[in-house]
């Protein structure tokens, strides 16, 4: 016990963390505005704001799935080229030779599930408890653009396996894309593909999108989503 | 007519100054309560941020562990599987399109959800969030009669059941309230709720029994198959 009392007070400590233990109120609000990562709280919240029922925690758990899915997929990339028929046997590979792989797949893939849905309930507890008025309004909207994303990132990523259900679960969306009329939908469809049928081009394109792209756009916006949220009054 | 302010006070001096808060047409969120009790966010709220991640994160490993994610035979573009599905989140998309046109089903309705949704604040009427019957009864009444006669003879025509059904329970509870004399439970209830609110909730149960049915009752050729016959 002694040993820790010491190294907490050692100058090693103290260069990382400024602030004593957060034995009083005051090193507790300095835990906070001291922290990088949670000087987004504000030092005190009302009470009520931290009842569990009061926001079911669906914006932080959101963002709790898009942390998973971003360590998950940072090793998923390590097993994976998004070439054919690389690709395919990329996930056999991963199936049945990586340590582990199949588990590092089901987690990516059961999380990205879970985060359509999550964001979707964190939208209509939003909508329910009136949440979007004024001064609100805007980031509402960066919640819908992020919804957007989150859709957008959970289908590119449905390609990269490269079997039946993704090449036919993507050939089915880019077809309603087509319907565009004005020969919009054609020249979107051949943008977002590469050509006029999922193929190679439409693999690297989705990679691209998938794990760099949209998790920077979607990065950036849920940095400007919750300071939002802190500077309207949140948590 | 409500008065514009309210003065607001707290009975600990030091902590609260007395303080006076113009609120236009109360309007804004943020003030409900005079002064609310605070407490420290650490260890408060991020002890619950933290145990929230972690059962989480306990949830989705026990997930991976018993169920394996689908992957099938390499893509084939000779072979197309019938019925060929969307992931599950566009098929609602996909089952309207069964009903509708490429260009209704596929880009005009969806736009138009995503617009709706992005206007909500940018609405008085949405802001303000008073029941749907609190004012100029007769015209909502006829407004929403003759509205929903049109959606309703539209989904008739294109035979799109699954959304006629939902369409003319919530109208039917829509009206309750205006033939019900009832103050208390759950009339009373239906009574204060706002027009944003029957939209809302009418547009989420038709996002989840399209897809629903889109999921599980969607066979070859887009035929209706039962669950227990396979999900395709």
């Amino acid at each position: 016990m002694k040993m820790f009392e010491q190294f907490f007070q050692s100058q090693v400590w103290r260069s990382m963390f400024r602030h004593g233990l957060p034995e009083s109120d005051r090193t507790r609000a300095e835990t906070i505005f001291y922290n990088f990562f949670l000087h987004v709280h504000p030092t005190k919240v009302r009470k009520r704001s931290v009842r569990f029922t009061y926001t079911w925690g669906l914006g932080g758990l959101s963002f709790g799935l898009f942390i998973v899915l971003t360590v998950t997929g940072a090793l998923l990339m390590l097993y994976y080229r998004p070439s054919v028929p690389q690709a395919y046997t990329d996930m056999k590979d991963l199936q049945f030779v990586v340590s582990s792989g199949q588990f590092l797949r089901n987690m990516h893939r059961w999380a990205a599930h879970a985060m359509v849905a999550v964001v979707f309930f964190h939208m209509l507890r939003v909508f329910y408890t009136g949440s979007y008025r004024p001064p609100k309004e805007f980031n509402w909207l960066i919640g819908v653009i992020l919804l957007v994303l989150t859709i957008l990132l959970s289908y590119t990523g449905y390609l990269l396996p490269w079997d039946q259900l993704s090449f036919w679960g993507i050939s089915v969306v880019t077809n309603m894309v087509r319907a565009i009329p004005f020969g919009l939908g054609e020249k979107i469809s051949f943008l977002l593909l590469g050509g006029n049928i999922v193929g190679e081009n439409a693999l690297v394109r989705f990679y691209v999108l998938h794990c760099f792209i949209i998790p920077v756009v979607a990065t950036v916006l849920m940095g400007i989503h919750f300071w939002r949220v802190r500077k309207d009054g949140g948590v | 007519m409500d008065k514009d302010f309210k003065v607001e006070e707290s009975v600990d001096v030091k902590k609260v100054p007395k303080r006076i808060a113009f609120i236009k047409g109360r309007t804004a969120a943020r003030v409900k309560k005079a002064d609310d009790e605070m407490v420290m966010t650490f260890p408060n709220l991020v002890i619950i941020e933290i145990i929230a991640f972690e059962i989480m994160v306990i949830v989705l490993a026990i997930v991976s562990l018993l169920v394996d994610a689908p992957l099938e035979w390499i893509a084939n573009p000779e072979h197309t599987p019938n019925p060929a599905k969307a992931p599950w989140y566009f098929l609602g998309l996909q089952e309207l399109l069964h009903y509708f046109p490429p260009v209704v089903g596929g880009v005009i309705l969806p736009a138009l959800a995503v617009i709706a949704l992005i206007v909500i604040p940018y609405f008085r009427i949405n802001i303000k969030r008073e029941g749907l019957w609190k004012e100029h009864r007769k015209q909502t009444f006829l407004v929403l009669i003759i509205v929903m006669a049109m959606v309703s003879f539209i989904l008739l025509m294109f035979k799109v059941y699954a959304m006629l059904i939902p369409t003319l329970i919530v109208t039917a509870c829509m009206l309750i309230p205006y033939f019900s004399k009832k103050e208390v439970g759950f009339v009373s209830w239906l009574d204060t709720r706002p027009l944003s609110w029957w939209i809302m909730t009418w547009f989420v149960i038709i996002v989840v029994i399209l897809t629903a049915i889109g999921t599980m009752f969607r066979g070859p050729e887009w035929s209706w198959t039962w669950p227990w016959e396979g999900i395709y």
